[in-house]
């Protein structure tokens, strides 16, 4: 099986569809065919030039390179994480924890991927070094700010019986354990939950992937079923990291809940 | 047996305060609301950013882990809060005894936290206390929620504990009838200082 090449053609079809639910939604007055329309333009743009910039790196194989686009991917997904919080930290720490959560979860996963199960050559490869760690920062980026958004919500709602268990004399960590539990498994859901359709209530992304561009199913699958693995660690990792580093900013060395080291926005 | 110090200890509404409670004193303390009772025990309690020091006996607050503090110089809120669904859960030890003597039965460490009255929860709230073993007593308003009869119950109790571990205790009350009942000396807050009232 040979991969079959898309024309312009092609994805002008696809696109007039898209063009077609925009103006029927306008036509109804349903709202959001601008958003629609605006949305469908920057995946198109973002898309050709992610696609042009790899194209470009492929070629190159140069490892500074390498570098540089995988942190400019990291800071962008540590932004991401603080946009979605609620009530996010003060200062750097607003950024930082997300971003050093993913950092030390997804890199080292991917350079464990890398060095010891893929074995590229080089070992930076960046067919192999990006996309791994496009999704799994992707995914990581999503458990980390569920989890630390749950966090910060509830320790923020139920401040009183934190302090209630503190002035019992509880230690800060655990005064926030039932919190801090939630928050975790708010984060994880989502990707168990994928695991346990996988294969049989969806079709996973990466697979249809490799399937569509001609590769043996059996291949795809054991590619899937080690990157579903990778994201579940990477996840668990960055989450882990994110809510424990997040819980211990919420008190100061006295024990004391520190609710204005949030903002809310 | 222990006396609680209060060093210079300094809120956002109050100048620094030095007072010292000996064993088995009850120094009473009243003030319009907003003008710092709460946040001075909150201070002592450790569990704001503030000024000063206090201790207990010769051991200072900031030379020992914050948990233990707490543990030693037991804080009552005005409002009690509650983080498990039993009662029982909040304790250590199931005293029967002791919440009879407050007036609730001995089946309460069953109950859902949920379904208690304001008033069940007060009293509940000096049981926990307790049931830390402190060695010294803060309390913010501990009858306010509390008719006559349950008043008389909780003050008993309290006074039974103070007596049994001459602890010292410092005592937030509106009541001026408490404030005679129970007070070895009276402190009124004005003008961000605490003034004793003549006996």
């Amino acid at each position: 099986m040979t991969l079959i090449s898309l024309t312009i053609t092609d994805l002008l079809i696809a696109a007039v569809l898209v063009l077609l639910v925009a103006l029927l939604s306008w036509r109804l007055y349903l709202g959001s065919a601008k958003q629609l329309l605006i949305a469908a333009t920057r995946s198109a743009i973002q898309l050709m030039l992610l696609g042009y910039v790899l194209h470009l790196l492929f070629e190159s194989n140069s490892l500074p390179f390498i570098a540089a686009l995988s942190l400019f991917m990291l800071s962008v997904a540590g932004y991401e994480v603080m946009a979605r919080q609620k009530q996010r930290f003060r200062g750097p720490w607003g950024y930082g924890i997300g971003a050093v959560s993913m950092f030390i979860s997804s890199f080292s996963i991917m350079l464990l991927t890398l060095l010891v199960i893929i074995q590229p050559d080089p070992w930076y490869k960046p067919q192999y070094a990006i996309p791994l760690l496009g999704m799994l920062l992707g995914n990581t980026m999503t458990g980390i700010a569920v989890g630390l958004d749950n966090l910060t919500r509830n320790a923020w709602e139920l401040r009183n019986q934190i302090e209630a268990r503190l002035i019992l004399g509880q230690r800060w960590s655990e005064a926030i354990a039932d919190i801090r539990k939630e928050a975790l498994r708010s984060g994880l859901i989502p990707i168990i939950n994928s695991m346990a359709a996988a294969g049989v209530v969806s079709l996973p992304g990466m697979m249809t992937g490799q399937i569509l561009a001609g590769s043996p199913p059996y291949e795809a699958a054991k590619y899937q079923l080690l990157i579903m693995y990778l994201i579940t660690a990477g996840t668990g990792f960055g989450s882990l990291a994110a809510v424990w580093l997040g819980s211990r900013h919420l008190f100061d060395d006295r024990h004391r809940l520190r609710l204005e080291r949030l903002k809310k926005r | 047996m222990p006396s609680l110090k209060l060093e210079a200890i300094t809120t956002s509404h109050l100048d620094p305060v030095d007072l010292l409670i000996s064993e088995g004193e009850t120094v009473v303390l009243h003030g319009q609301s907003g003008s710092g009772k709460s946040l001075l025990l909150r201070a002592i309690a450790d569990l704001d950013d503030h000024a000063g020091d206090a201790r207990l006996d010769e051991t200072s607050c900031s030379s020992m882990p914050a948990p233990e503090w707490r543990r030693q110089v037991g804080y009552l809120t005005a409002e009690t809060h509650w983080w498990a669904t039993l009662v029982g859960e909040h304790f250590h030890a199931i005293n029967s005894e002791l919440v009879t003597r407050l007036g609730l039965p001995a089946e309460v460490f069953e109950w859902e936290v949920s379904r208690l009255s304001t008033g069940e929860k007060q009293r509940l709230g000096i049981a926990r206390l307790l049931d830390n073993q402190p060695d010294a007593l803060l309390l913010d308003e501990p009858t306010a929620n509390l008719d006559t009869e349950h008043t008389n119950r909780a003050e008993a109790v309290i006074k039974a504990y103070q007596a049994e571990h001459r602890c010292p205790v410092l005592w937030v009350s509106h009541s001026p009838e408490q404030r005679r009942r129970v007070a070895d000396r009276i402190f009124r807050i004005e003008e961000r200082r605490l003034v004793q009232e003549p006996e």
